[in-house]
């Protein structure tokens, strides 16, 4: 707050933003493949592996988090974290649902 | 460089340039307006038209109760009845209430800016209430809806013949408001303070604002969600939540309470925060342990987000999950308690004055205490099989909820009433309002304890015959209770006129809104101020006035 | 902090400097926090229906595989490059607005917004030949195959056309807003000291991007995978 007077001046370098396209538009063609074979277990950890990637460099690169205050960090990790509460705890009653109890 | 200091600001006379108020006027400088303080009392308007809506069902439920047979309503209008009292009271009236209202007004004002950081925003804000609002509205007229204001799945979905979706569609659409209306108070806490104004100064009614804006942020967008795939099943007929077509009602369940208990703290943190104000402003103290009551904010909105399935222990959950949500839920009150013992502490030796906003704020310090305690007792598995779904769990709520809330939207109302209006309120025509407010509400909700722990359940227009004289008691005193409520609405229109024209600071209070005209400028401040003192000064305050202190 | 100008009506304003805000930094800093913020509630607003999704896919895995097979996982994985290419240009607008040069940020935008409605031009494909084969849910829902499983395979279709649906909703929306950043562009409202509207619509477009990077993976890759362990 108190020390922004001026339109921040940090412009991203071009090379960077298609360093960035090049690595996403990979990403979406090894996911592809990869769901093409059958790694078992596996399969799903690598898409969801490779989504969050992708998303990462959006993130980081297109919405300049990479530059951004500390705050913007803090309001992006915390919606993570809220939706993992929800995802971890809601899922805690469908896995234990039919445990046995002793 | 100006600072402003209480001995300059003390003795201002009253405004009588131009304010707020009186700088324009016309329908549509109130309709098109992007001032926080005039949309702050659109929305005081507007929710007080839906307080006395809700208030109307749950007169009729009372006076249905009078008696042990259904007599006066058939079950189907009584289930209306009560799912309208609750709708309209938690979305149209508690949620918005303080928030809405005394942090529209008074948040900007106490932060030293000249507005929110979106007033746009802020008015569509209000107007997205108020679709929400007339959709409610329409849906009373044409049938109402008879689910419970929680909505539960499959008979909402698929065997309701009330008119769901329209209801759902309301709460969607407001649930936006809250959303934009949070949104707008982070951004402005966190970009637009004024100079010097750090964080560790500002008013526990900030703090209490900040973490309100984090729940409403954070929780209802699932709210939106779940409500979207509610009208999606019960439109084209699909089973997302219908057992009969592979849904399971219970994930209805826990995405609506993941909204729904953090919404509660939604309705309790702001009044909190006022209880600080006020406690503050009349004992002439500084809070005691301001840290702990800032952090324990920050506290119960991150707890409330972890105790929900508590809503469901009955339901047909994995008993660990029980078992892990009870632990849990017995944390979220450790903050609250927290903040009860740092107001007893402050009003320790403090040099107490009894004006009406503190009246209301003893009660609800008292009242939401009970409240929170039989929280605790809900939390207890082996307890809450027996007393869920029973009145004992309608008190409790109630107590927090009416007791709660309520009493600290009423004491914040008061507190800021000369600020707001350039007008003091009657005096002892007050006092009696909230005695009245603190008898009824006590003689209605205590029987209700009695009844539910005796096993009388919620949401039956009939009841056994032995519930009777509790249940009469308790109709009795919503009677009180209902005029309690009534008097602030004719002594408040009645002061607008007739009360006597307040001054800058009427009660003597530390805090920036007390530096400026009642009522305020448009732009808040004549110049902005830059802050140099700590929250709740008042030794320094004192000092200055050249007062010592009573210790 | 001895420079604070303390006198609202002595300042030279920028014509898009909001009253309520001391300069333009400060405005700029709250626009970017304020989008960020409405971002994280659809974070969670996605995040909510993607986790009812996945509760369904673990207990029906059997129904999600068949499901899957009906989708146009081509058509999906085109749609992904098109929106990862309309962020590429959407990126390179914010950055042309904030060096001033108007030509190249209305270049940019416009091609976002040609992206933009590519994408939803193959989702209108798709969309109408899952119409024509019966999987739309509801009452026009056909699935012969599998009568135990139908009712769950409805129900995948259900979030198949919700989700994307939602998606494909923010996406005509991020559209109509472009259309308006565009005209402030082309108005040459934007420069270096002023370009936040062109960076706070980026962020909008780049999440709804992000998210369709998720629904891509969910709803055409991952149900194929339930059923492929040993």
């Amino acid at each position: 707050m108190a020390d922004i007077h001026e339109a921040p001046h940090d412009v991203t370098p071009l090379p960077t933003y298609f360093f960035v396209f090049i690595a996403l538009a990979a990403g979406t063609l090894l996911t592809w493949y990869a769901s093409t074979i059958n790694l078992g277990w596996a399969n799903t950890p690598i898409a969801l592996f490779i989504a969050t990637t992708k998303a990462v460099l959006v993130i980081l690169f297109f919405m300049h988090v990479i530059h951004s205050t500390r705050l913007t960090w803090v309001v992006i990790i915390a919606s993570f974290v809220w939706l993992g509460m929800l995802f971890v705890l809601t899922f805690a009653d469908y896995l234990t649902r039919f445990w046995a109890i002793d | 460089m100006t600072s402003v200091t209480y001995h300059d600001v003390q003795f201002l006379e009253p405004a009588k340039t131009r304010n707020y108020l009186n700088v324009d006027y016309g329908a549509l400088s109130w309709l098109l307006t992007k001032d926080h303080k005039r949309i702050g009392i659109l929305y005081m308007v507007s929710i007080s038209a839906m307080f006395i809506l809700g208030g109307f069902f749950a007169m009729m439920m009372r006076l249905e109760l009078l008696t042990p047979e259904g007599d006066l309503l058939t079950s189907g209008t009584y289930n209306k009845f009560f799912t309208l009292h609750g709708i309209i009271m938690i979305f149209f009236f508690l949620i918005p209430s303080i928030p809405a209202v005394l942090g529209n007004f008074i948040l900007p004002i106490q932060l030293g800016a000249k507005d929110l950081a979106f007033p746009r925003i802020n008015l569509l804000s209000w107007y997205l209430y108020m679709i929400g609002a007339f959709t409610g509205l329409l849906v009373v007229i044409i049938g109402g809806v008879d689910t419970g204001w929680t909505f539960y799945t499959p008979f909402s979905t698929q065997y309701s013949n009330t008119h769901v979706i329209g209801t759902t569609f309301g709460a969607f659409i407001v649930g936006f408001s809250s959303i934009l209306t949070g949104l707008n108070f982070i951004v402005t806490i966190h970009r637009m303070r004024a100079p010097g104004l750090t964080w560790y100064r500002l008013p526990l009614f900030v703090w209490a604002m900040y973490a309100t804006s984090l729940v409403q942020l954070l929780a209802t967008p699932i709210l939106a969600i779940t409500l979207v795939m509610l009208m999606i099943e019960r439109f084209i007929h699909v089973g997302i939540f219908d057992p009969a077509l592979g849904g399971d009602p219970l994930l209805f369940q826990h995405m609506f309470w993941f909204y729904s208990h953090p919404a509660v703290y939604i309705m309790i943190l702001p009044a909190m925060g006022v209880a600080s104000e006020v406690v503050a402003a009349f004992t002439r103290k500084k809070i005691f342990g301001y840290t702990f009551v800032a952090y324990s904010s920050l506290a119960i909105a991150f707890l409330g987000f972890l105790v929900w399935v508590h809503h469901m222990f009955v339901a047909g959950i994995s008993v660990y999950s029980a078992m892990i949500f009870s632990f849990l839920s017995y944390f979220v009150a450790v903050p609250s308690a927290i903040k009860v013992f740092n107001w007893t502490a402050t009003l320790y030796k403090g040099s107490v004055s009894w004006q009406t906003p503190m009246l209301y704020i003893l009660g609800f310090i008292g009242l939401f205490t009970m409240g929170g305690v039989t929280g605790l007792f809900l939390a207890a598995l082996g307890l809450d099989v027996h007393v869920t779904d029973t009145y004992f769990v309608v008190a409790h709520f109630h107590y927090i909820m009416v007791g709660g809330a309520v009493m600290g939207y009423f004491a914040g109302l008061h507190y800021w009433w000369p600020k707001i209006t350039g007008r003091m309120y009657p005096e002892w025509w007050a006092r009696l309002g909230a005695l009245l407010v603190f008898v009824g509400f006590n003689l209605t909700f205590f029987p209700q304890f009695i009844l539910g722990y005796l096993g009388m359940p919620r949401r039956y227009h009939a009841y056994a015959p032995e519930f009777q004289v509790l249940n009469v008691m308790s109709t009795a005193g919503a009677s009180i209770l209902a005029v309690g409520y009534m008097l602030p609405l004719v002594y408040l229109l009645w002061s607008l006129r007739f009360g006597r024209k307040a001054g800058t600071n009427p009660w003597g209070a530390v805090g920036l809104e007390w530096t400026t005209s009642s009522p305020p400028p448009k732009d808040n401040f004549h110049e902005t101020p830059v802050v140099t003192w700590e929250a709740y000064d008042y030794p320094a305050m004192l000092k200055a006035m050249g007062e010592t202190q009573n210790v | 902090m001895s420079d604070v100008t303390v006198h609202a009506d002595e300042h030279v304003h920028h014509p898009f400097l909001q009253h309520q805000f001391e300069d333009l930094g400060q405005q700029h800093e709250a626009s970017t926090l304020g989008m960020w913020v409405f971002l994280a509630t659809e974070i969670l607003f996605f995040g909510g229906v993607l986790m009812a999704y996945w509760i369904y896919r673990t207990i029906y895995p059997e129904a999600w595989a068949l499901a899957g097979e009906q989708q146009n996982t081509l058509a999906g994985g085109i749609n992904t490059l098109v929106l990862i290419t309309s962020s590429l240009t959407m990126a390179l607008a914010v950055r042309t607005a904030q060096l001033g040069s108007r030509r190249a940020t209305l270049v940019f935008l416009f091609a976002t917004m040609l992206f933009g409605a590519t994408f939803l031009g193959i989702k209108a494909y798709e969309y109408n030949a899952h119409w024509h084969e019966g999987l739309f849910p509801g009452s026009h829902f056909t699935w012969h195959e599998n009568p135990e499983l139908a009712p769950k395979v409805q129900l995948f279709m259900v979030f198949y056309w919700g989700m994307t649906g939602l998606h494909a909703l923010h996406m005509v929306i991020g559209v109509g807003l472009l259309l308006w950043i565009i005209s402030r562009a082309w108005r040459d409202h934007f420069g270096p000291e002023y370009y936040s509207p062109v960076e706070v619509m980026g962020l909008y477009w780049h999440f709804v991007d992000i998210v369709w990077i998720f629904l891509f993976p969910f709803l055409y890759l991952i149900p194929h995978f339930g059923v492929l362990h040993g």
